[in-house]
């Protein structure tokens, strides 16, 4: 209990404290602390709480009292904020103050209601949400340390920018918006604490909200016109979301089934109860994680600074959405609703894993993969098994290490190479060891055999062919699922390509990775190894605990996930193989002699250029295959929206009757 | 885990790439036959990786070599797991890095060659990977494991329910063994428009890497075909594997090559009507 | 023994041959000469080839050509020029633009003769070169284990 008080409230002291900052080499020294001490009280929490059921808090009465008047006061607050930043709106933007007066009407309905359930227990710590945590504070910070440093450059080039007339507003009090970004930072890191840590759902929504606010604010922070569109546009489609969380918390409240605040209970209810309300929490938690239809917003975000996009947009906020909706996986259990829930995951998951085949900008990429990873997780967590919840969880684990790492490398290439085209990149292997290096184990990490993301897809199979809603349910899924994964193949495989292409040219070596980014770095390759290496003892430590928890209440049918021990055996070959040719490689190079490539005999300057028709030199180009003209994104996109969208409506209303 | 498996698996280390070497050399044998010539001893794919060693190796650049390491030590695993009895969808998982990192090879040497060849590589890859996810799948739906050992001990009838999937596999063989009119990224044919596609610009000892990891494929993907037909026992599933394996030769000599954009979608198409129609309709058939 | 005797691969290219000798070389790869008996095999790459074969004479366009295929060729390995053009310059010999034979260029093992060089010898011509190759592998040989001592 005592933790959980100290992460939530000590990130938001933090964060007021970095603001307050006097100059900036302080305010980088206080970010570091604070890291370092969130990491620490994290991981404390986690060897208390690992092997072990749940946890329940029940709060004094008047403490619950007085804290329930702050989050409502909390909520109107956020609310009054909110409105206050739409004054920027444009016409077509309507929907935005009216989505949010609708929310905080339903949520003053359900709150000022006379007779409302009592809430027994306001916090709870479980395995998964001690994983989640792990994730929050040690990779959370270390992108905010990462950030320290980025934001300067940033500045520094975004002044260039201004200076070329290019309008920048972040710029006119740099300073300034610098601590109110690492403020609101920390203060989402705290609303993340609180996500996973609360059991009283309004407060659960008044931190949800919170994070709404930090990425609407984080996206639109340089202050564009591009910025500001696409902030108001991830503000309007989280709102969708809230109002839906809301609509659930009224339902909890006056509806006629099951009436209960707190989240536990909600789950316990199962199918039969409480498979209403969950549906519609259900819909936030894909609006958060940016699932198809609602999928654009995420998209849009990619222009904010490249920290905000790891933190919020891959490994952190986006996984909240998917956080909710693992923990009412076993009310979807079995239901026609889950069926639905997974297939829009899984048509998330293949349009945009096809799209993503197109997309030059490496920050894209990104995105589309990151929507797709979360797509898996969806499908995931709509079948409800224990399998798939413990494929979930894997995921979201590998999942936020990998990514945050390869959206911080990429975001390092592009200061240190000026460019996020991965035509670009091209012998960053040779340019920029180690950054490429880093990359290279991110996309390891993403697609590859014995990295974790590809035994969540093992599982998934397993747990898939298994279930049994309707005829032809799990197939589908498992056909999906193998669809997907080819153009996932495809667009990792070409970029790494790319970087590991030997470069034409003779490159000249440039400045070194700064330190902060350096730290960031390295700690999160190495986190990417470890997790994978070690994956077996996070299994038995934070997932399989919550699992059988799960399990002994009846929610979910009891298995076992145990791994066979031949496959951890050979996994951890392969794992070891992938770690040692490299390190016998570089003990004992082999020296054969360099030539240059083939140009079929007509070589100028060596693989750079050739001697081509009337005796013209011309240089040697050659880009990666797009396929723009097979894979057509905008058809591709819109199928997926029309697709997920009647999904979705048809859950709700199947729900409903 | 039975010690014979763990001495099947052994000798596929040893003794599979020899028999990948018989098989390839019976390939041309045969190829040469049917355009009415004599054709090269059966040993000659031995002779030729000999020769490659006895070779200076040119390379364009140092890395390439542990790349194709790594192309070299996951086809191995692959195999291992095949023949340990082990999971089948894990041999899959390990042969697709094994693939990636081939490709990563070609992509190193980045001449415009090499780097056609790979991006068609990886085209060619997308094509064929759904098809090749069935394969498990639909032995788990009829078997009810993915382990190689229990489909062996399956039942008698596994080869008729999955049917379907037997035709696709067969299908996407075809691009896997990089026969025409698949053979988009690089061929045993010489003179085309890719020159040798992949390994345009990798000789000597690398080049003879890349061939023994072929000959290794050559006995997985042959070891993946008896699968469908081994709870008829060794004795009659071994020669209609090898019989439809040599088939596909014939394929090889009779068709002109396609275009990715074709060849992507005939595979999808096949995998789409006949893998997963067999997969919907396993419960109505079993 | 070397293996190299039992699997050389040609790389075949036309400095500015009349094609009349490029037609013969390529009737090798026929059903009727089949020099796939042997383990000949026709790389069009050389970074795979042991043989090259060379016909016509050299000129100002394909100099350079040869030379770059020549240096691209793993070691060992021997030039067999085929055809009166390859030897001299043959017929083009006086011709404004032409250097003469492939010798002005790389070092030539085997000298094919003819115009155009008949089938028959241009595969004697390749049997010759094996046993140049095979001397030149035990020298590389050699030469690598001074180098690692
Ligand atoms: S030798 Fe005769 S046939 Fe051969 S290339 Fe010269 S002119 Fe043509």
């Amino acid at each position: 209990m005592y933790l959980i008080s100290f992460l939530l409230l000590f990130s938001l002291l933090a964060g007021l404290a970095i603001a307050a900052a006097p100059s900036v080499g302080v305010q980088a020294r206080r970010i570091r602390f604070s890291v370092g001490a969130l990491a620490l009280a994290s991981v404390v929490l986690a060897l208390l709480h690992a092997h072990s059921g749940p946890e329940f808090y029940a709060l004094s009465e008047g403490l619950a009292h007085v804290l329930d008047w702050l989050f409502m006061l909390g909520g109107l607050g956020l609310a009054v904020l909110l409105l206050y930043f739409c004054r920027r709106i444009k016409g077509y933007e309507w929907y935005i103050p009216a989505l949010i007066v609708v929310q905080t009407g339903l949520m003053l309905y359900a709150e000022l209601s006379s007779e409302h359930p009592r809430v027994e227990h306001a916090f709870y710590v479980d395995s998964f949400s001690v994983l989640m945590a792990l994730i929050i504070a040690i990779v959370g910070g270390l992108i905010c340390v990462h950030a320290i440093r980025y934001m300067h450059d940033y500045h520094a080039h975004a002044a260039g920018q201004h200076e070329a007339g290019d309008l920048d507003r972040s710029q006119q009090r740099p300073e300034r918006s610098r601590s109110l970004f690492f403020f609101m930072l920390f203060l989402f890191l705290a609303a993340m604490f609180g996500i996973v840590f609360a059991n009283n759902l309004l407060w659960l929504f008044f931190f949800w909200e919170v994070t709404t606010l930090c990425s609407f604010w984080l996206i639109s922070y340089s202050r564009t016109d591009e910025a500001i569109r696409n902030g108001f546009r991830a503000l309007g489609f989280n709102l969708i979301g809230g109002v839906s969380f809301a609509a659930a918390i009224v339902w909890l409240t006056h509806g006629p089934g099951l009436r209960t605040w707190e989240l536990d209970q909600l789950v316990a209810g199962g199918s039969a109860l409480a498979l209403i309300p969950a549906v519609l929490i259900a819909v936030a938690g894909l609006s958060k994680s940016a699932q198809m239809p609602f999928s654009s917003w995420l998209l849009g975000a990619m222009v904010a600074p490249t920290p905000v996009s790891a933190l919020l947009h891959s490994s952190t906020m986006v996984k909240a959405g998917v956080f909710i909706l693992i923990k009412l996986s076993p009310v979807f259990h079995d239901t026609f609703a889950g069926l639905l829930l997974s297939l829009i995951g899984g048509l998330t998951f293949l349009v945009t894993s096809l799209v993503a085949v197109n997309q030059r900008n490496a920050k894209l990429v990104l995105a589309y993969s990151t929507i797709a990873n979360l797509g898996l997780i969806v499908m995931c967590a709509g079948v409800g098994t224990a399998a798939t919840m413990w494929a979930a969880i894997l995921l979201i684990l590998f999942h936020a290490v990998a990514k945050a790492l390869l959206f911080l490398a990429v975001g390092t290439t592009e200061h240190l190479i000026g460019s996020r085209d991965i035509e670009d990149m091209e012998g960053l292997v040779y340019r920029r060891p180690a950054i490429a290096a880093m990359l290279l184990v991110g996309m390891l990490g993403m697609f590859l055999a014995p990295f974790g993301m590809l035994l969540g897809k093992y599982t998934c199979f397993q747990a898939f062919l298994s279930m049994d809603v309707m005829w032809g349910d799990g197939v589908l899924l498992a056909v999906i699922l193998a669809f997907g994964s080819a153009p996932t193949l495809f667009f990792w495989s070409k970029w790494m390509g790319k970087l590991v292409a030997m470069p034409r040219h003779a490159q000249p070596s440039e400045v070194p990775i700064p330190r902060d980014e350096a730290i960031a770095l390295v700690a999160l390759t190495l986190l990417t190894y470890v997790a994978c290496a070690l994956f077996p003892l996070a299994d038995t430590a934070f997932v399989i605990p919550y699992t059988d928890f799960l399990a002994s209440l009846g929610l979910i049918p009891a298995s076992n996930l145990a791994m066979p021990w031949e496959t951890i055996t050979l996994m951890s070959l392969m794992l070891a193989g992938l770690f040692l040719m490299p390190l016998a490689f570089w003990l004992r190079p082999p020296h054969f002699t360099e030539v240059s490539g083939y140009l079929s005999g007509a070589n100028v300057d060596g693989s750079a250029s050739y001697r081509g028709a009337m005796g013209v030199e011309r240089v040697v180009e050659s880009r990666g295959y797009y396929l723009s003209g097979f894979i057509r994104e905008g058809t591709m996109v819109r199928v997926g929206l029309f697709g997920c969208g009647s999904l979705m409506l048809v859950m709700l209303m199947g729900a409903v009757l | 885990m039975k010690p014979y498996a763990w001495s099947l698996a052994f000798a596929f280390i040893l003794v599979g790439p020899l028999l990948g070497a018989l098989l390839a050399g019976v390939d041309r044998r045969l190829t040469a036959r049917m355009q009415s010539r004599k054709g090269p001893p059966i040993l000659q794919p031995i002779y030729d990786v000999l020769k490659l060693f006895e070779k200076d190796t040119l390379v364009v650049t140092q890395l390439q070599t542990l790349y194709l390491w790594g192309f070299l030590f996951f086809m191995v695993i692959a195999g291992f797991i095949l023949f340990l009895g082990s999971d089948l969808l894990l041999s899959l998982f390990a042969l697709t890095v094994s693939g990636i990192f081939l490709c990563l090879a070609a992509y190193a040497t980045n001449s415009p060659y090499s780097n056609i060849g790979s991006s068609r590589e990886l085209m060619l890859m997308m094509a064929y990977e759904p098809m090749l996810i069935m394969v498990p799948l639909g032995f788990f739906l009829v078997t009810g494991s993915f382990r190689v050992s229990d489909i062996i001990a399956g039942s008698p009838w596994q080869v008729l329910q999955l049917l379907g999937i037997l035709v696709g596999f067969l299908f996407v063989l075809t691009i896997k063994l990089r026969k025409s009119p698949f053979d988009l990224s690089s061929s045993h044919h010489g003179h085309q428009e890719l020159v040798q596609g992949m390994t345009t610009d990798l000789s000597g000892s690398d080049l003879a890497i890349v061939e023994i990891g072929h000959w290794y494929e050559n006995v997985i993907l042959l070891g993946w075909l008896y699968l469908f037909f081994a709870p008829w026992g060794p004795w009659i599933a071994l020669p209609i594997s090898f019989v439809l394996f040599f088939a596909e030769v014939l394929v090889d000599n009779t068709n002109a090559r396609l275009k990715w954009s074709s060849t992507l979608k005939a595979s999808w198409l096949m995998t789409g009507v006949f893998g997963v129609t067999n997969l919907l309709l396993l419960p109505v058939i079993s | 023994m070397s293996f190299l005797k039992k699997s050389p691969w040609v790389l075949h290219y036309a400095a500015t041959s009349c094609n009349g000798c490029d037609i013969e070389l390529l009737a090798c790869l026929t059903p009727l000469y089949d020099v796939e008996r042997f383990g000949i095999v026709n790389t069009g790459n050389p970074k795979h080839a042991d043989i090259f074969l060379v016909t016509g004479s050299v000129n100002e366009e394909s100099r350079k050509v040869v030379e770059n295929l020549y240096a691209q060729m793993p070691d060992p390995k021997v030039v067999v020029a085929i055809g009166a053009c390859a030897l001299s310059g043959g017929i083009f010999r006086d011709a404004y633009n032409v250097y003469g034979g492939i010798d002005q260029v790389i070092p030539v093992d085997v000298y094919v003769p003819g115009c155009a060089a008949r089938p028959e010898s241009i595969i004697d011509g390749i049997v010759r070169s094996l046993d140049i190759l095979e001397q030149r592998a035990k020298e590389r040989k050699r030469q690598r284990k001074m180098v690692a001592l």
